[in-house]
């Protein structure tokens, strides 16, 4: 059985970029424990040697040319943001340093 | 009018029988009727979709030769970027979001003279079998309303079979094309990985991601893959294997064919219904020459904890990109506090339930400690997976099995259980994580009338065996001509 305690789920959230509330943290430790417990059975498997697969055309890297192409215009890229300043060209964020 | 395919609607569109704005008010009109019952699209633009269907109409006048889906109406699921077209993969943390350019698929559609009518509803990101998790609520079957879709293309399986169009798009990372078609009674082809460019497709998990085409026939599947498939210099994952006349292929002849059934996976746990519809499915493509090879595919079982082990690791690094930043929603609680904890609060804000437990998942099996225990060791399983199929076609030209162990669930019944909701996708992962085509279509229903699917699953390319075996059954059966009460 997988245990996962309420300050793991706090760990893997801070990881992840979420604030979750306490009935989201009690409900994902209950959750996720169940899952990984599940997902456990694969761990009976012999795999020593085998490859990993992380995609199956790996094998083919195709390759281009590098040489600038045409991309986004500056003030469509920056159309879709929540807070931009598309007169400095610039998303803006809340701020970073104290 | 409704009835018709999408290659019947070409041809009359083509030869000037009927005009593709008037093609294109019968489904609009479909649509709008159906939309309080079904809820199965997020968006419909019938300025836009009337004014392009004028346009193939202009073209056909001035003599110009008709593309293969001219005035074809297509519905996109909403994970499918259109240029100005608002997007929002049913969450939302992409509120707002107007894709400033288009998929590479919606390009090759509107090239071939299709006519895009909106988007459809789909569970967040394409995180689902249900339709449940979706921003715009779920949608209803057509067959029975109290009941799922399926997903993730629910909206898109939902609106074939209700002949709001006779041709959506879905995408399909472990399911999320064919468990809806066959919950719909509809066709729905999964294929190859690197087959169709994933361009414009908000990425779920990139090794598994595939777009497709539901239909009410394989002829029309083979169809919209041969428009939708080939290489693309904006994903370097698709491939550059020639695309093949999948249509040229659909002889009827089956004749020698050999079909293997891993009876010994499908044997646990299949509903009754499902099975006897399988079984007589089974027996009509016997009938018609094909041989019944047993086969084993010992690490099928597995599929589902290597499923969910990669699709969850590869989803929380495509959407650690939603952050408020750049597109969509921004939390605007206590903005003072800093950008870490504004990216907290909008991913928290902004994402739905069921996103956020894969996000989780995924970020704990590639943490220190635990990326080798579960993330390498779900890769290396997947090799093994890989190589059962490879040993299974050595034998065999497909396989079969049902699409989905249990017929359309009712709403709510699952949603407490996000285990059981996944043991839903037992039969299709393994096409996903193998990296094979395969295609759903209907063969039947359960004693309480709900729509049974059966999934063949074929070689890497091999596209074409699959839509003959779909079509050559269609002949053999009405099942894909039945259509729900509405």
């Amino acid at each position: 059985m997988v245990a996962l305690t309420t300050s793991d789920v706090e760990r893997i959230a801070a990881l992840a970029h979420l604030e979750l509330t306490a009935d989201e943290k009690a409900l994902f430790a209950r959750q996720l424990a169940g899952i990984l417990a599940y997902a456990q059975q694969i761990q009976a498997l012999d795999t020593s040697g085998v490859p990993a697969t992380a995609h199956v055309h790996a094998g083919a890297h195709p390759e281009r040319e590098d040489e600038p192409r045409p991309c986004l215009p500056r003030d469509e890229a920056l159309g879709n943001a929540p807070d931009a300043a598309p007169e400095a060209g610039l998303f803006r964020v809340p701020r970073v340093i104290g | 009018m409704l009835a018709s395919g999408a290659r019947a609607i070409r041809d009359e569109v083509a030869a000037g029988r009927v005009s593709a704005v008037e093609v294109c008010r019968s489904f609009l009109d479909r649509i709008e009727r159906l939309h309080a019952s079904l809820n199965a699209f997020t968006l419909v633009d019938s300025e836009r979709a009337l004014a392009r269907a004028a346009d193939v109409d202009r073209r056909r006048a001035a003599g110009e030769p008709a593309g293969a889906l001219a005035g074809v109406p297509v519905a996109l699921k909403d994970n499918l970027c259109v240029r100005g077209m608002r997007t929002t993969a049913s969450s939302r943390i992409l509120e707002g979001f107007i894709p400033p350019y288009d998929a590479t698929v919606v390009q090759r559609l509107e090239a071939a003279g299709a006519v895009i009518v909106g988007k459809t509803n789909c569970d967040e990101f394409a995180m689902g079998s249900s339709n449940e998790n979706s921003a715009f609520g779920p949608v209803h079957n057509p067959w029975a309303t109290e009941r799922t879709p399926g997903g993730s293309s629910g909206g898109s399986a939902a609106a074939v079979a209700a002949q709001c169009v006779p041709l959506a798009l879905g995408s399909d990372t472990g399911g999320s094309i064919r468990q809806p078609a066959a919950f719909c009674g509809v066709v729905g082809l999964k294929p190859t990985y690197g087959r169709v460019s994933r361009y414009g497709l908000l990425a779920f998990a990139s090794s598994l991601d595939q777009i497709g085409p539901i239909t009410r026939s394989a002829a029309d599947a083979a169809l919209a893959l041969g428009v939708l498939a080939g290489l693309d210099p904006a994903d370097a994952t698709s491939s550059p294997q020639p695309v093949p006349d999948c249509g040229a292929a659909l002889t009827g002849d089956i004749a020698g064919l050999r079909i293997g059934v891993p009876r010994a996976f499908v044997s646990d746990g299949v509903d009754g219904g499902v099975r006897q519809a399988f079984d007589a499915a089974l027996d009509a493509l016997r009938g018609r020459g094909a041989a019944l090879v047993d086969i084993e595919l010992p690490h099928a079982k597995y599929a589902i904890p290597v499923y969910y082990l990669v699709a969850t690791a590869e989803a929380s690094s495509n959407l650690a990109r939603y952050d408020g930043v750049r597109f969509g929603y921004r939390s605007s609680r206590d903005p003072d506090q800093g950008l870490k904890a504004m990216y907290s609060r909008t991913r928290d804000e902004g994402f739905g339930a069921e996103v956020k437990r894969r996000i989780m998942l995924g970020t704990y099996v590639l943490s220190a400690g635990y990326y080798d225990a579960y993330y390498l060791k779900a890769q290396q399983v997947r090799t093994l997976l890989r190589h059962d199929y490879q040993q299974a076609f050595e034998r065999v030209d497909v396989v079969a099995m049902p699409t989905s162990p249990i017929p359309p669930f009712r709403l709510g019944e699952k949603t407490d259980d996000p285990l059981q909701m996944y043991l839903a996708d037992v039969f299709t992962v393994s096409a996903n994580l193998a990296g094979l085509p395969a295609i759903s279509v209907p063969c039947g229903f359960t004693d309480g009338r709900l729509p049974v699917g059966l999934q063949l699953t074929g070689r890497m390319f091999d596209e074409s065996t699959l839509l003959r075996v779909a079509d050559a059954y269609e002949r053999l059966t009405d099942w894909h001509t039945r259509t729900p009460e509405l």
